[in-house]
This record gives C-alpha cells, sequence and structure tokens, in this order.
C-alpha cells in the first residue's frame, strides 16, 4: 500500500500492528474469495471465527467485556482495512460492533452486557441493528414500529424494520420502537429481541445489484413477546440510536478509504502494466492525472479520518466532524472506484478485479447511515443554525 | 518445553531495494520492516508445540538496534511468552558473530529446543542457526519441514530435491525451520495490547568479531525487453536457432 504521506511515522506501534494484522488477513482470507462471493450473491459466514479469533468485532470496546479493547484510530484501521476488501466485509463487522454491541454496552444494564458482549466479541452470537423502515429511512423519527408495555412489565413489539444488514444471519437484533403509544421521538427505546421468538421474521432482500456479499433482510415483527429484561434501560429518544449511528458513520469514513485504496492500488498496478499504443498506459497523460487526482484525495481523507480519530480518543469530537469526514470520504471513494473501473477499460467490468465490484458496493455505502444529502444538511445546519430538515 | 526462538528483523520482501550510497546496504528509507519469514514460522511451530504438549515457555531473542523490540513484541502478539533483545547498534554481517552472542545468551538457559528460520531473506547466509548449535554442543538439524517432539526425542522431515528424509535427534537440540511447515497465525488484537504488558529484557550483545564483511553490493542487471520473432510456425526455425546460439538454452 502506497503511503504517500508517510502517515505510518505518526501511528502508534500496536496501531500499526493491529492494521498489518488485519491486512494481512484480508489479503489472504479475504480477497481470494469476495469476487466470487459477490457474483454468488452471498456474504461469507466461513470468516466470522477467524474474524472473531482475530478481534475485529466491537474492537474497541473494553476488555472486560471479552473485546480488544483498542483505541479509535486502531478501530478504524480494522475498517479500513475489511473494506480494501469489501464493503460487504466491513458492513458486517461495523453492524456488529458499533451498531448491535455497541448499544448494549452504552444502554445496556451490566447483566445484559456480561450476557452478551463476550459471545458477540466471540461471533457466538451476531447482532443486527433495526432502525429504518419501509417508509420512514432520512426521517427515523417518523418510525411506526410500536412497543407495548404490559401489566406484567413484559412488551409487545409490532412493526416492521427494512435495508438490515446481517438480518438474517443474525441471532439478536438490536431493535427501535416508540413505546406504549406515544407518536413522539422521544418515546423511542432499545430492545435485544432474540431472533428466533415468536412473531419475528426476517426476509432476505433480492435482488441487489451492490453489497452483493453482504445478507440485507426485511424484519417483521407480529404480537412478538419480549420478556421485561428485553429492553435497553438507559436508552432513551431518537438521540440513542443517533448516537449507536455516530460510531458507525466513523467507521464508515475509514472503510470507504480502504475501498478508495484497493481501486487505486489496482489502477496504478494496472496502468504500470497495460501496454496499449507499444506503451504502459499509464504513460499517457490522462491516467496519470486520473492517478493523481485519485492519490490526493485519498491522502486527503486519510488525513481527516486520522485527526478524526485522535479528536474522538480524545473526548471531543462531535458528531457534525464524523458527518463532514463520512460525506467526504464515501464520495470520494465511489469516485476513485468509478475512475479506476474506466482506467481498467474493458477489464474493469470484470469480477476478476475489483473496482466495479467497489463502484458498486459504494452507492450503498454513498446512501445509507445518512446519506450524502443527509450529511450536507447536517452540516448546513452547523454552519447557519437553521435547520433544513423541517 | 522451554523453547528459544531466535528471530531477525528484515525488510518486506516485496520492497523495491535500492543500494545505499556505501555500496555496501541496501537503502533502507522507505522500506517496511517486519519479523522474517523464516522466522515467523518457528515462532508459530514453537507455539504449536508448547499448545500441544501442555505448559511451556516460548521465549523470543533478536540481536539488534531498538527497531527490533518491535520484532519481538510482534511475536509476542502471536503468543510468545517473554523477549530478549540482544542490543547493539548493528547486526553484523558475519553469521558467526551473531551466533557467538546468541549462544552466550542461550547457554545455561535450559532450553530443549533452539528454532530459528533456516535463513533470513536479507543475507540468505544461513549460518546462524547451525552455528549456535555448534557453540551450545547440541545436535542441529537444518530446513526442517515438519518436526515432531515425543520423550526428549525429536523427529524432522526434511525436503530434499525430488525426495524427502526424517531424522531423528535427541533434545535439547536446535532446529532450522523451512517454509510450508505452518502458517503462522495473524497476531490477535488482544494479543497485540497483551503483548505490551509482556517482559522485554534488553541485554548487551557480546557478540564475536567480524571477520565477515560486505565489500560491494550490486542490484541484478535490467532485464532487456522480450523481442517479437515473427508469428505462427514460420517463426519456429528462427527461434530455435536464436534459442540455441544467442540465448545458449538449447
Amino acid at each position: 500500500m502506497l503511503d504517500f504521506y508517510n502517515i505510518d511515522s505518526v501511528l502508534s506501534e500496536d496501531e500499526r500492528a493491529v492494521r498489518d494484522s488485519v491486512r494481512r488477513f484480508v489479503d489472504e482470507r479475504v480477497i481470494p474469495i469476495i469476487g466470487n462471493c459477490y457474483v454468488e450473491g452471498r456474504f461469507p459466514k466461513e470468516l466470522i471465527p477467524e474474524m472473531a479469533e482475530l478481534g475485529v468485532f466491537g474492537a474497541n470496546l473494553p476488555e472486560e467485556y471479552g473485546c480488544a479493547g483498542l483505541n479509535n484510530v486502531a478501530y478504524g484501521l480494522i475498517m479500513q482495512e475489511l473494506e480494501r476488501g469489501d464493503s460487504g466485509v466491513r458492513s458486517f463487522a461495523s453492524v456488529q460492533g458499533a451498531l448491535a454491541m455497541y448499544p448494549i454496552y452504552a444502554f445496556g444494564s451490566e447483566e445484559q452486557r456480561k450476557k452478551w458482549l463476550p459471545r458477540m466479541a466471540k461471533g457466538e452470537v451476531i447482532g443486527c441493528f433495526g432502525l429504518t423502515e419501509p417508509d420512514y429511512g432520512s426521517n427515523p423519527s417518523g418510525m411506526i414500529t410500536m412497543a407495548k408495555e404490559q401489566k406484567d412489565g413484559t412488551w409487545i413489539l409490532n412493526g416492521a424494520k427494512m435495508w438490515i444488514t446481517n438480518g438474517s444471519t443474525a441471532k439478536i437484533a438490536v431493535v427501535w420502537a416508540k413505546t406504549n403509544g406515544d407518536t413522539s421521538d422521544k418515546s423511542i427505546r432499545g430492545f435485544i429481541v432474540p431472533t428466533d421468538s415468536k412473531g419475528f421474521k426476517a426476509k432476505d432482500q433480492k435482488g441487489k445489484l451492490s453489497l452483493r456479499a453482504s445478507d440485507t433482510s426485511e424484519l417483521v415483527f407480529q404480537d412478538l413477546e419480549l420478556p421485561a429484561d428485553a429492553i435497553l434501560p438507559k436508552s432513551g429518544g431518537l438521540k440513542s440510536p443517533l448516537m449507536c449511528l455516530t460510531q458507525a458513520r466513523y467507521g464508515i469514513s475509514w472503510g470507504a478509504l480502504g475501498a478508495a485504496m484497493a481501486c487505486f492500488e489496482e489502477a496504478l498496478e494496472y496502468s504500470k502494466n497495460r501496454v496499449m499504443f507499444d506503451r504502459p498506459i499509464g504513460g499517457f497523460q490522462i491516467q496519470q492525472e486520473r492517478l493523481a487526482e485519485m492519490l490526493t484525495e485519498i491522502v486527503k481523507g486519510q488525513l481527516v479520518v486520522l485527526h478524526l480519530g485522535r479528536l474522538k480518543d480524545a473526548g471531543t469530537m462531535v458528531p457534525q466532524q464524523v458527518s463532514l469526514a463520512k460525506r467526504n470520504n464515501v464520495n470520494i471513494a465511489t469516485d476513485i472506484a468509478r475512475e479506476a473501473r474506466r482506467l481498467l477499460g474493458a477489464n474493469g467490468i470484470l469480477a476478476e478485479y475489483s473496482a466495479m465490484r467497489h463502484m458498486a458496493n459504494l452507492e450503498s455505502v454513498y446512501t445509507y447511515e445518512g446519506t450524502h444529502d443527509v450529511h450536507s444538511l447536517v452540516l448546513g445546519q452547523a454552519l447557519t443554525g437553521l435547520n433544513a430538515f423541517k | 518445553m522451554k523453547i528459544a526462538v531466535c528471530i531477525k528483523r528484515t525488510p518486506d520482501s516485496e520492497s523495491r531495494f535500492k543500494i545505499a550510497s556505501s555500496q555496501t546496504a541496501i537503502d533502507e528509507t522507505g522500506l517496511k520492516f517486519d519479523i522474517d519469514d523464516f522466522a515467523s514460522y518457528a515462532v508459530e511451530v514453537a507455539l504449536q508445540l508448547n499448545e500441544k504438549q501442555g505448559p511451556g515457555e516460548t521465549v523470543v531473542y533478536a540481536v539488534g538496534p531498538d527497531l527490533v523490540q518491535e520484532t519481538l513484541r510482534k511475536a509476542m502478539s502471536m503468543g510468545a511468552d517473554r523477549a530478549v533483545q540482544l542490543k547493539t547498534d548493528a547486526v553484523p554481517y558475519d553469521g558467526i558473530a551473531v551466533a557467538k552472542a546468541l549462544a552466550a545468551e542461550l547457554k545455561g538457559g535450559g532450553y530443549d529446543l533452539v528454532l530459528f528460520g533456516k535463513h533470513a531473506f536479507d543475507t540468505s547466509g544461513g549460518i546462524v542457526g547451525t552455528a549456535t548449535a555448534e557453540l551450545l554442543g547440541i545436535p542441529c538439524v537444518t530446513a526442517a519441514t515438519k518436526l515432531e517432539i515425543a520423550n526428549g526425542r525429536g523427529t524432522a522431515r526434511r525436503d530434499l530435491e525430488g525426495a524427502a528424509e526424517t531424522v531423528e535427534f535427541p533434545l535439547p537440540a536446535a532446529v532450522t525451520i523451512d517454509e510450508g511447515i505452518a502458517r503462522p497465525r495473524y497476531p490477535s488484537l488482544k494479543g497485540i495490547m497483551a503483548a505490551k504488558k509482556k517482559p522485554l529484557e534488553t541485554k548487551p550483545a557480546q557478540l564475536g568479531a567480524a571477520r565477515v564483511t560486505v565489500k560491494s553490493m550490486d542490484l541484478p542487471p535490467e532485464r532487456p525487453a522480450g523481442r517479437i520473432i515473427g508469428e505462427g510456425a514460420a517463426a519456429v526455425p528462427e527461434l530455435i536457432r536464436l534459442l540455441q546460439t544467442e540465448a545458449k538454452v538449447l
């Protein structure tokens, strides 16, 4: 991997060691199979035990819950490397760590933490995160999924969630629902829902042309009974799921760079070897400009997330800074993937190369976890104080 | 079992190498260094032996400047219990000088087994393992592709050109490890964090005299571009003539 700005020199030894270990795993175990997985439309479940052994699930959560206790820069580097393999593989780890384990850690009781987190770190329990609904994506506060508390303290859950990564693989779903008939977003609470509960249905979403090596499902809850201790006691209001999204988006802003780096490296290598008009195409100005643009944007993006990670570790990061990084880095990654695909000519449409797979994946990444446009509005509000959502 | 593994820090074998202005070493600017591939196989073999045989200790040793501490920690992140740095500003080219430092340290350490890589990628000397064994007065097996220990004796397989042999030896012994014996594990993220807390001792290296030094280094000559002689069957006679007279391979 080209490190044009010698960013390695400002990473600590353990940050580099973590990156290198995951990098080797991705090179040896993910990249050789992922093109086929993508074509076949399957998530490589066989990698889950190895990813768990490596320690990537919830890697920035504390050691007392069986996690690696890494800092946020090391965590970001893991996401970068996983997405260098495939956005679907990174999404799996993001959802498990930032969207399923994190809410249990942040809003769960000590019993819930101890019950679930160590098994989730080991990959024995896979989680998913149910916030988005068929008619409420960018506007989660409008959700209609509702949980009603019974006299004995148990809950009845009704509703549906859509675009749920890991939905059909998961053993537990962290589901966000309004409570007790209150339709304001202040009533939103989180619930740990075992997917073998009566009244739970997960349906694989067919026909995806993006994130094909990832499980994306629709969840339906019909009069689903939950015990009293299914609720995440410290969750309260829409702010709680949004805090989870901030964690996940932080990882995505690193991850997208991984996809961009994979496309750049592939394009660079190809440009030096592919001969046209009796010389490597890398010798033509038009390709050199492409490569120069790609490299420039990658380096800028790397510096943004590195600093963002340092802010997060210092405890001073604000969600709007995550919006800027997610918005920029995913956007440049989609551009880089498309330019890399073009540089590869006709070969660029083949699954044998990674550019078009990344290009198609990144369209999902551009759209999920706060669309590009929504992050523009978050920044707009931060700048002007005026809310464009309402 | 108490196992010592002697490891070396070498540049990534996929780097592009340049010769330093001294003309006697490679230019290390911008190179990425890591545990030598063969040494990493040796670490893996030691860890697997101790996992299989129950309680034991795996201790890693490296000769070199403080930069080798990172390499030692890498081996500890894979699972080695502790590490010893034999400190010197520069690692001598002469493998016997290095072997003397290792032997002085390992002597009296009570090791059942001392493992090395078959050779290091950067010098391809293959001397340190055998010379250390000789200085310790223990049997030595080189380039093992399989290693089993039972009842105080070892059995090792060695792959030769077109054949393989199995050798037997008593412990304590030294074995140098060839590739293909075991896939080195990924240091787990917990392992990386745990390695920071494992003991790493630094002692001065009691190097022997370096009697062999590098006089000059050259890169291989640039390969000339290929030449297209013609197409189809008509080009074959000319191709054969050139292979005989010019390339002299037929």
